[in-house]
């Protein structure tokens, strides 16, 4: 039986003799040499995804003016900033638009900039247009404020992001016989394609289906760079039903994370732009599990073919709310570019990309390979289940 | 010999007939893939010529005597690679197969002599990594 600690976990990594595979490498060492030994030589698996991830934004600290000013309107390059937080404090969402999109009035719309993209641009180094409204009072006389500034000017940056990573999501399809446009990007009608988007056997939340290693204080990479999980997502729902690995059979469980942005890089944080639907952030998430006994390494050691999700009409069924899906397909299935339905055989499309998701598992391998980056154990663990939570209810 | 190309009709020419001249007078095949003309404006026009290497010579040397610009169709459209996150949202999209998903490196290549410049992978790219250069 194999047991580890987290302390005896970092020590090896601090002596720099810490095994660590990627989320990919550990399946066919598992397939190879069995769970038990591999159990025993392994340390940490590094897991990875980048997708559209809309619960995501930043809290800014914009500084001080002389003359003081108590901001009550934000906008940078156009995008508003909520800035009912404090004087000079706001918060950026990803999905933002600026004031002047004509978003969907000219359907469908492009969405070329919003929140994220003016995040990408901070991060990039470029120069944003500040601009600040206020009524004025006694200690914060300053009216009106105008300026360029850029992510060095900004005294506090800090991104959080209220729902990520989120733990499976089903698959889109349309059986309308139009083109519509959606946050799964553009679906064909009659089902034209199907449109997925998860990183499968890499996903953070797909290697630990029960949480028994992520909670409130797991240091992660995030963006770019180092980030911690802060508290569970928005709409965590452990109860959904699982297959016999665990594994949740439709959207479940789902992070929420924090790091300061001035670490994190625009290669990992990126703006993007869905026609018809909005503005997006793609998120670049990386979490290593420890493998404390042989349960963790056969949670990691899952495969695209073991997990499994529901196909969903998004001209009807989400939309509306009904609940109802088509029928269940394995990422084994989704990743080799087309699924059969029934009768149909169907081109398969994703919005997160996989490629990138494994380069975020070698990045967080590297780190950790190289001592720089020690693992840290939750102050508690996600909600799971038996503990009756369901955060995902539709009133 | 096929070729595709893309014909850049300057403002004055554009009410000239072109396309008529080609299949008469230089017996060439012209496949119209995509066009916008339109009058006292500059046009443009994605074609596929098919005909004899001497034909398609002659008919190129008329439309350049004319004012027409020609242009090799690959140079239309341009993949940003690294802009491109490689998610693939795009390889539905594209109706030739000019942007394909290989596998199982799961790494997004952009085929530029299949593309025909319909420009649908440009607003379906969420990342913006597709551009039009015209």
């Amino acid at each position: 039986m194999v047991k580890r600690t987290y302390e005896e976990i970092n020590a090896k990594i601090r002596a720099g003799e810490a095994v660590v595979v990627t989320a990919e490498e550990v399946i066919s060492m598992a397939r190879e040499k069995g769970i038990e030994e591999t159990a025993a030589s392994v340390d940490v698996v590094t897991t990875g995804t980048f997708g559209p991830m809309c619960s995501s934004g930043a809290f800014l600290n914009l500084g001080h003016t002389k003359p003081r000013m108590r901001m009550s309107r934000v906008f940078l390059n156009g995008v508003e900033a909520y800035a009912g937080v404090a004087a000079v404090d706001v918060y950026l969402g990803a999905t933002q638009l600026p004031e002047s999109d004509p978003a969907n009035t000219n359907y469908p719309g492009d969405f070329n900039y919003g929140g994220a993209h003016v995040l990408e641009d901070l991060l990039a180094g470029k120069e944003v247009l500040l601009e600040a409204e206020s009524y004025g009072t006694d200690c914060y006389p300053r009216k009106k404020l105008e300026k360029m500034i850029r992510l060095d000017d900004i005294p506090y940056a800090l991104l959080f992001n209220p729902r990520n990573a989120y733990q499976n999501y089903n698959v889109s399809v349309n059986l309308s016989d139009r083109t519509i446009y959606t946050y799964m990007g553009i679906l064909k009608p009659n089902m034209g394609n199907a449109n997925y988007s998860t990183a499968g056997q890499l996903s953070p939340l797909l290697n630990d289906p029960f949480y028994r290693t992520i909670g409130m204080g797991t240091k992660i990479f995030l963006g770019g760079g180092v980030g911690y999980v802060s508290w569970f997502g928005t709409q965590h729902s452990p109860e959904v039903l699982r297959g016999e690995n665990g594994v949740p059979l439709s959207p479940a469980g789902t992070l929420a994370v924090m790091g300061d942005l001035k670490q994190m890089s625009p290669q990992w944080l990126r703006g993007i732009s869905l026609i018809g639907y909005g503005v997006s952030m793609m998120v670049g998430i990386g979490i290593p599990i420890p493998i404390l006994d042989e349960e963790m390494l056969r949670y990691t050691a899952i495969s695209d073919e073991e997990i499994i999700t529901d196909v969903v009409d998004y001209s009807e069924a989400a939309p509306q709310g009904t609940g109802e899906t088509l029928g269940k397909v394995s990422y084994a299935q989704l990743k080799s570019g087309e699924i059969t339905l029934g009768d149909r055989v169907i081109p398969t499309a994703s919005l997160s990309s996989y490629l990138k998701a494994r380069e975020i598992a070698e990045i967080l391998k590297e780190w950790i390979k190289s001592g720089q980056f020690l693992l840290t154990k939750p102050v508690f663990t996600l909600p799971t289940t038996g503990e009756g939570i369901n955060y995902r209810k539709i009133v | 010999m096929k070729q595709k190309i893309v014909l850049h009709f300057p403002s004055i020419v554009t009410e000239q007939p072109f396309t008529y001249h080609l299949i008469k007078e230089y017996n060439l095949m012209v496949n119209i893939l995509k066009a916008n003309i339109n009058p006292r404006k500059e046009g443009r026009m994605v074609v596929e010529v098919c005909g004899d290497q001497e034909d398609y010579q002659a008919g190129m040397d008329f439309l350049q005597s004319r004012g027409v610009k020609i242009s090799p169709l690959e140079q239309e459209i341009v993949w940003l690679e690294d802009r491109c996150t490689q998610c693939g949202a795009c390889v539905i999209i594209c109706p030739v197969g000019a942007l394909v998903m290989e596998r199982p490196e799961m790494k997004v290549k952009f085929v530029g002599e299949k593309c025909i410049v319909c420009e649908h992978c440009i607003k379906a790219c969420p990342a913006r990594a597709m551009e039009v250069l015209y």
